[in-house]
């Protein structure tokens, strides 16, 4: 454990865990609009700036395109920016999104994750996200509270480094409005981890060479730059896992990255899963294990860069593997952790049979009947697609 | 500084030569005379449109200033968090000079789709200027009309038929919107007048707070006028009392900065562009016109002579 850091253990939602790890961090400057189920973080904030407990300037826009648009004028003048948001929200920064990862610059995104209209709900799964997905922005998803707090540290030093936005994604209420107890790093150690700020790469107020940012591209260039891009987000996979061994030195807090196994020794098969239902799932997952079933979970932490090898890793000796997700593609193939799966193991050597369940979409629970259904395809390994907990359907 | 020919041309020469804009664009003169005018250090976001695409392809760049694109609709919102950031980074000891932040963005970007984020930046008062090159429609995607498009003119989007004579709407007054936020200063210009222009830009650019300018600048082929009949088309509108030139402190304290001494028909500015050839035949609808210039006119006026200023 670091000298730096004598922890507090604290009762906190997941909203408050991430807007104290803003306070901690003190960013230059935050750009928000409110949207349920994030909107705690930026009260929170905004509370600690009347305060004066930080020195951030808040700039409380109108709309979520503004907040994001500001904070990509102000990380271009390279400052550290934060902002939150989820669903709607996201889904109106969605052009922006392209902009922030294109100019490469370190915008740290709290998702507070939700369903999509319509019809409009309010309510927690991964449809926000995932629709990001393809944007250049790195994923990280959180299991409870503490992970919310944790990677949204994490995040800012994997952001800086890799120089490429990062969300942080936390289920909406489920982890958001949930109280738990959180083991909270002091304000010096953390401000130690992230350190005074974004580089000197970032120039644009006082360089002595002005700089033109965002130019238009032709045939002739365009390409190289989305070349460019995409193996800064192939890179940024050593960098998550260098800062993430960082993390753990300076803290003394372990972070799994790319993916967390639990039970995985032996296991045939195994459940993919990620967010804050991997806790329940664990639960089921361990009781299976006591009956003498050889049943496994691995939880993706990271979304983007797709952890590929790490999966194939966690899943090479296991026949079934049965994905629970919150979001859909609508293409008939499944949702989005499914597929993309499924494209990762089909170069692996032994390829176990997927079958994608989608569960949960706009807040609706996991019942215990559900988990036994799961039990049941985990046994049966059927393959395809199936939608849990919707009975007849509407 | 003083603001005339024989300063501003001490100095250097603000947009690079080399640009892309069309012959007879009128533009790039806004952006020497901002270049030229500004007392202290820029930066500049720029909104997409014309401007962002003639003066910036990569490799090159005409701008000898921090520029910045980040998309169409938010040019205001982006330099909210440049201005910002310029904030923080002084307060924290990591920039030395807070520069001034200039958004510039055409009437598609200012009047349509980027009013939004202009009026959410306006009302949070960042210190920042917004310019408006207003060609009255969207010329960077082929002349379709918006909201700052007149009445009865042509574009790809309002032809003239047999049954609707081009854009049917009046134009949006975005100025007058503008005014109505109470900003510390909100002006209209004209490429035609460069002096109101430069000495409108300095007031703008001294000013602290949020500070709006809408300069009319014709565009060759959306208007369709000789290239070199530029100046004097722009003229014409100013002439014709199409455009007034005239500023407003505060929205409230309205003053017309330059009074035509014997204001002409607006047929005299119609009948020069290719735009409205389709509506000269038709007497109606160049009264029309004719009224609602006057009315406007009239209304301006009222509110300068209110201000207790000069209005003839």
């Amino acid at each position: 454990m670091s000298v730096l850091a004598p922890t507090r253990r604290l009762g906190l939602t997941g909203n408050d865990a991430v807007a104290l790890a803003w306070k901690q961090i003190n960013p230059d400057v935050v750009a928000a609009y409110p949207i349920t189920p994030s909107t705690q973080v930026v009260e929170k904030f905004s509370q600690y700036v009347a305060d004066g407990v930080v020195q951030t300037q808040f700039v409380p826009v109108e709309s979520e395109h503004s907040a994001l648009s500001a904070c990509v004028g102000a990380a271009a003048c390279g400052a550290r920016v934060m902002t939150a948001t989820s669903s709607q929200g996201l889904a109106l920064m969605h052009e922006i999104l392209y902009i922030a990862a294109g100019l490469r610059l370190p915008i740290v995104m709290a998702v507070a994750n939700r369903a999509l209209s319509a019809p409009i709900n309010i309510h927690g799964d991964h449809s926000d996200a995932m629709g990001s997905r393809d944007s250049g922005w790195l994923q990280l998803y959180a299991k409870d509270v503490q992970d919310a707090y944790d990677l949204t540290i994490l995040a800012v030093r994997v952001a800086e480094r890799a120089r490429l936005p990062v969300m942080v994604g936390l289920d909406g209420f489920t982890l958001s409005h949930s109280l738990e107890v959180v083991d909270v790093y002091g304000d010096d150690a953390v401000r130690a981890f992230v350190g005074p700020g974004p580089d000197d790469h970032y120039h644009f107020l006082d360089s002595p060479e002005p700089i033109t940012i965002g130019p238009l591209a032709l045939p002739d260039s365009y390409m190289d730059f989305r070349r460019a891009l995409a193996e800064a987000v192939a890179r940024s996979a050593e960098i998550i896992a260098r800062e993430a061994a960082a993390f753990r030195e300076h803290f003394g807090r372990s972070l799994p990255v790319f993916v967390e196994p639990v039970a995985m020794e032996a296991a045939r098969a195994a459940v993919v899963l990620m967010g804050s239902y991997a806790g329940v799932v664990e639960e089921a997952v361990l009781r299976w294990r006591e009956a003498g079933r050889a049943v496994g979970l691995v939880r993706p932490v990271v979304f983007r860069p797709f952890p590929a090898e790490a999966l194939r890793a966690a899943l090479a000796g296991v026949e079934h593997v049965v994905v629970m997700e919150r979001a859909d593609t609508l293409s008939t193939l499944g949702g989005p952790l499914g597929v993309e799966l499924r494209a990762a193991l089909y170069g692996a050597v032994r390829r176990p049979v997927v079958t994608d369940v989608i569960f949960g979409l706009g807040g609706r629970e996991l019942r215990e009947e559900d988990l036994e259904q799961v039990g049941r395809l985990v046994e049966e390994a059927p393959g395809g697609v199936r939608y849990l907990g919707t009975g007849d359907g509407v | 500084m003083a603001l005339n020919l024989r300063e501003l041309s001490k100095r250097a020469e603000g947009l690079a030569p080399g640009h892309r804009a069309c012959a007879g664009c009128g533009f790039p003169m806004i952006i020497r005379l901002l270049l030229a005018t500004a007392p202290e250090p820029v930066v500049v976001v720029n909104a997409t449109g014309c401007l962002e695409v003639v003066s910036t392809i990569y490799p090159y760049s005409a701008w000898p200033v921090p520029w910045l694109h980040n998309a169409f609709e938010n040019a205001a919102a982006t330099a909210s968090g440049v201005e910002a950031a310029a904030r923080a980074l002084q307060a924290r000891g990591r920039l030395a000079r807070r520069p001034k932040v200039v958004a510039i963005g055409g009437d598609g970007g200012t009047y349509d789709i980027g009013l939004q984020s202009l009026s959410g930046a306006a009302e949070r008062g960042h210190d920042f200027l917004y310019i408006c090159y207003n060609n009255e429609g969207y010329m960077n995607t082929g002349i379709q009309r918006s909201s700052a498009t007149p009445q009865g003119a042509r574009t790809t989007t309002s032809p003239a038929g047999a049954v609707l004579p081009g854009k049917v709407q009046p134009r949006k007054d975005l100025t007058e919107i503008m005014a109505a936020h109470r900003m510390p200063y909100v002006a209209q210009a004209s490429i035609s007048h460069w002096g109101d222009l430069a000495k409108k830009l300095r007031r703008a650019l001294t000013t602290s707070g949020p500070t709006f300018i809408n300069v009319l600048t014709p565009c060759q082929p959306g208007w369709d006028y000789p290239p070199d009949q530029l100046v004097e088309i722009a003229r014409l509108a100013v002439e014709t009392r199409y455009w007034p030139l005239y500023e407003v402190e505060d929205g409230a304290r309205y003053r017309l900065t330059y009074i035509p001494r014997e204001p002409l028909p607006v047929r005299a500015w119609l009948e020069r562009q290719g735009r409205f050839k389709h509506l000269l035949a038709d007497e109606a609808r160049v009264a029309e016109l004719q009224a609602w210039v006057d009315d406007n006119w009239a209304r301006l006026t009222s509110r300068a002579a209110a201000s207790g200023e000069r209005v003839s």
